[in-house]
């Protein structure tokens, strides 16, 4: 869609850049998207700093969301349903798991309605529309930093050491990050052309939520179940983060490999699908 | 060597209508996915081959446009609601993609489609500068920079640090505006949004709009202000219904449009459905006819014109304390000049109920041109009828001054007045010198 011409005369800035219908597959045209940085950057802390001015408890909400759902967790999971918790203690062993899903949720449920709620902006301003989903998951990582505070705090109350594995929970965010832009990408595409899938998205992350390792562990699945489990990449992504601070389990192995795998295609293709649809949004939303 | 800047090559949008709604419903889709098929094999057995889904029209917004501007160019775009002005600069902006054809461009381009997108009502009138700016395509050192230029702009100095939801409407628009206004790309897109704020500050806003189109950037405007549009501009194309009827000097493209947005005055005054009033009084239809009694097309600068205005009242009986005027107004939309029955000679006491009001000038003042005029009347103080565009007479050059020379066509819509001309006696001037010193 983009030519660049060379011209030898014109003082200013001489590429040409040519404006015409587009078909089919798109280029992601990541170089556009880098131009934009700063953007993106501006949309990223316009919502951290809009959710934290609203509401005292905004800053709090971080924490208290996951905390009092593993407080629940704990005593109906834990302690009554005697569910297994691969030997540590139930609260922290879902308590690790809620960080990084939380993390996700959000993610994920914000950049689904990003394009929506951002009709106006869209049909007015021209940007790499991509920066609107990113920014919504990249603001979400503030309240992840908040409510990892939280988990060290509750592992040295449960005398829980940190390892050398703890090197690797960047990684494994990232996986996260992922998956929440993979699948949010997904989303937001089709919520500007289907409006009903607005409604659809809480119950895709109860789903998604109970598919994933939170609450039980997944070593209550054999092999090959187990590997083929990890098509879900949030079955990675949580149950790497309990290895990596936590110690249990055994070290990353071909589950991982497989939820890696799956977050990426699902990244990939929630690009390209978005780069396709993309010249659709303004004239639609 | 091509010089330009932007090059429109054929470039159409089309839309579809004939939906309700722009949207579906996945549900809907999921049902359509089985049922059209369906749907389109019955249609097929009935030998009609039909376009199957929901949407059945299509409507181009855009259609054929070609033109070339170079740079430096400041270009208004002017035409009627819905012409096609605002998406061919959503075209240009890469906010919505041709159906057809192809835009070349070279340059930043920015656009101002509209001010203050992208504000948000919790955040303060600092930050708001910033996202603003980021929006619009400015980089932080560039926003930095222009800061405290920005904030001068706007007079919003005090309210700086405070959430933008508090500002009045004023405020916050004049923030919005300053900040767009200090956007420089090569190439400037602004779509209507001139007017803002009260008078002093569209003021501001034309001049500083004047300012960038002297730095030599090139423009695109499009306003239904015309005067703006003629004081800005130094092309203008005319859009019709998605397409450029005309490209050339900006009054020739105004008049053009004022003839255009007039052609509702070809229905006769008896059917014209426009009009204001309660309609106890009506203009059925008007005649023009000159020194001689004899019906014309035209008038004659300086040459005797009577308006005849046929009327009639809507209950067959006689009108009481009638008021009427005839006002003639210029292409940019300004009243020349207004005749009024009550500053001529006082109100009609009693008008039977159809008749014919004549209204004469004996000297016609316009110089040639084509000129819309106004029709209104009163019925004991309650507007009975008044219609904004009743028609458009031309004028033709006369010797309004009786001195041979005649005006000519540029510059139009002046009102030629009775004067005298002398050069002063000396001793005269010495004696005025000496009154105003004494006085």
């Amino acid at each position: 869609m983009t030519s660049q011409i060379e011209s030898a005369v014109r003082p200013y800035e001489m590429k040409e850049r040519v404006i015409e219908p587009t078909r089919g597959w798109l280029g992601l045209q990541l170089d556009e998207l880098w131009e934009y940085r700063e953007l993106l950057y501006f949309l990223t802390w316009r919502d951290i700093k809009v959710r934290y001015k609203q509401t005292i408890l905004g800053a709090a909400w971080a924490i208290i969301q996951p905390f009092f759902t593993m407080v629940v967790f704990s005593v109906f999971f834990g302690n009554l349903a005697k569910i297994p918790s691969d030997g540590i203690p139930y609260p922290i062993f879902s308590f690790a798991a809620l960080v990084p899903w939380q993390f996700f949720s959000s993610g994920l449920g914000q950049a689904a309605n990003s394009l929506v709620g951002s009709a106006h902006m869209l049909r007015k301003i021209y940007f790499p529309r991509l920066v609107m989903p990113i920014a919504t998951i990249f603001s979400n990582l503030v309240d992840f930093v908040l409510a990892f505070l939280v988990l060290l705090g509750l592992m040295v109350y449960f005398g829980i050491q940190l390892k050398s594995p703890v090197l690797w929970l960047p990684l494994f965010l990232l996986l996260a990050l992922i998956t929440a832009l993979g699948a949010g990408l997904w989303l937001a595409v089709m919520n500007v052309q289907f409006r009903d899938i607005r409604y659809a998205v809480p119950f895709i992350i109860q789903f998604w939520f109970f598919a994933t390792p939170i609450t039980y562990p997944s070593s209550l699945l054999d092999e090959p179940w187990r590997t083929i489990y990890g098509i879900n990449p949030m079955a990675g992504v949580v149950e790497r983060f309990r290895w990596a601070l936590l110690g249990s389990n055994q070290p990353p192995g071909l589950m991982t490999v497989v939820s890696a795998a799956a977050a990426l295609f699902l990244l990939v293709s929630g690009l390209f699908y978005f780069r396709r649809m993309e010249k659709t949004f303004a004239d639609i939303v | 060597m091509p010089e330009y800047v932007l090059r429109a090559e054929n470039l159409g949008k089309k839309y579809y209508i004939g939906r309700k709604e722009k949207y579906k419903t996945f549900r809907e889709s999921l049902i359509q996915a089985v049922t059209a098929p369906v749907e389109r094999a019955v249609q097929v057995m009935k030998g009609r081959s039909q376009h199957v889904s929901g949407l059945n029209q299509e409507m181009w917004a855009l259609r054929g446009v070609n033109f070339e501007i170079r740079q430096g160019d400041v270009v208004g775009i002017i035409g009627r609601n819905g012409a096609g002005k605002s998406t061919l600069l959503k075209i240009l902006s890469r906010i919505t993609e041709p159906s057809t054809g192809r835009a070349r461009v070279r340059g930043r381009v920015g656009s101002l489609l509209e001010v203050g997108t992208g504000f948000h009502p919790e955040l303060t009138g600092r930050e708001n500068i910033y996202l603003n700016g980021a929006i619009l395509g400015m980089r932080k050192a560039e926003i930095d920079r222009k800061f405290d230029e920005i904030v001068d702009f706007a007079e919003t100095e005090a309210f700086l640090d405070t959430p933008v939801k508090h500002y009045s409407s004023g405020m916050y628009v004049r923030l919005a505006f300053a900040v767009a206004a200090h956007l420089e790309p090569e190439i400037l897109l602004v779509d209507e949004v001139l007017a803002v704020g009260d008078i002093s500050f569209q003021k501001k806003c034309l001049g500083k709009m004047g300012d960038v189109a002297r730095t030599g950037r090139t423009v695109l405007f499009v306003s239904h202000n015309m005067a703006a549009i003629s004081s800005l501009c130094s092309r203008a194309f005319l859009l019709d219904r998605g397409e450029l009827v005309f490209e050339g000097d900006v009054p020739d493209a105004i008049n053009r449009y004022m003839e255009s947005t007039l052609s509702a005055c070809q229905t006769p005054l008896r059917q014209r459905s426009d009009r204001q009033g309660d309609g106890r009084l009506r203009f059925t239809e008007v005649t023009f006819i000159n020194g001689t009694g004899q019906p014309v097309n035209a008038a004659v600068s300086g040459q005797p014109l009577t308006a005849l205005l046929k009327y009639e009242t809507s209950d067959g009986r006689s009108a009481r304390n009638v008021d009427m005027d005839l006002a003639f107004y210029g292409a940019l939309g300004q009243l020349l000049f207004l005749c009024k029955v009550q500053l001529a000679r006082g109100n009609f006491e009693v008008l039977p109920p159809q008749g014919v009001v004549a209204c004469r000038i004996p000297r016609f003042p316009l110089t040639p041109g084509r000129y819309r005029y106004k029709l209104w009347c009163q019925v004991n103080r309650v507007t009975a009828d008044r219609i904004e565009d009743a028609g458009v007479l031309p004028v033709e050059a006369g010797d309004f001054y009786g001195s041979g020379y005649l005006p000519n066509k540029n510059p139009e819509g002046i009102v030629m007045v009775d004067h005298e001309w002398e050069l002063v006696d000396p001793k005269v001037t010495l004696a005025l010198d000496q009154v105003r010193s004494a006085g």
